[in-house]
């Protein structure tokens, strides 16, 4: 099906591409639908947009390009939640901040979101302990985000 | 707001499935255990209204693409 996106004008969803979140995520409880977008160019960020309001749409990418050793529990509720049964399952990514300069921009560490790519559903998890911090900087790895 | 007051290890019940107890007090500090059904998120109020502010700051920013990737 053909949806607007905020950035990436019309794209073609297949509907298997789909991720579900049954509670949105804070702030945006009500969104439920979204998709995960290619940037052109950029293989370190991609877009997670909403499919029910073309104007909401995050830059996210993966922390373990900026961060190589960041690693956190699941909650048993979570892998309950998603329905995990198999740690090869389990995608996560994290909601950038984008700043101007770029350089400035940050990564929301405490509250990654993870999904469960065999479901295809998601949630942002809030990490119960202060290890990460919501606002990470993207340090020296900037350059190499620029595509 | 509905106020009770209860003491160390007592509990509340909020629902048929939710339950709220006093583990212990310390000074200013209370220990609270809750009890719930594992679809239920459970958060310190202040650490979800920071996730929710961080994430209507990013989904607000106005990010010109071109700008950040340049061709």
């Amino acid at each position: 099906m053909l949806v607007d996106t905020k950035y990436l004008g019309k794209q073609d969803i297949e509907e298997d591409k789909i991720i579900y979140f049954e509670t949105g995520i804070p702030g945006f409880q009500e969104e439920k639908k979204f998709v995960v977008l290619d940037i052109p160019g950029n293989d370190v960020m991609q877009i997670m947009q909403s499919l029910q309001n073309t104007n909401l749409a995050f830059f996210i990418t993966n922390p373990y390009h900026f961060y190589h050793d960041y690693s956190f529990k699941l909650d048993d509720s979570v892998v309950d939640s998603l329905a995990i049964k198999d740690e090869k399952e389990v995608v996560i990514f994290v909601i950038m901040t984008i700043q101007d300069p770029f350089e400035n921009s940050t990564l929301n560490l405490r509250a990654p979101v993870i999904i469960n790519s065999v479901k295809k559903i998601g949630k942002q998890f809030i990490l119960n302990d202060d290890d990460y911090p919501l606002k990470a900087a993207i340090q020296h790895s900037a350059k190499e985000s620029r595509g | 707001m509905l106020i009770l007051k209860r003491n160390v290890k007592e509990t509340i019940c909020i629902g048929n499935d939710i339950e709220v107890s006093v583990l212990a007090v310390e000074g200013d500090q209370v220990k609270i255990g809750v009890a719930a059904p594992k679809n239920v998120d459970i958060h310190r109020k202040e650490i979800f209204d920071a996730i929710q502010a961080e994430n209507n700051l990013a989904a607000e920013q106005k990010v010109d693409l071109t700008k950040i990737f340049p061709k």
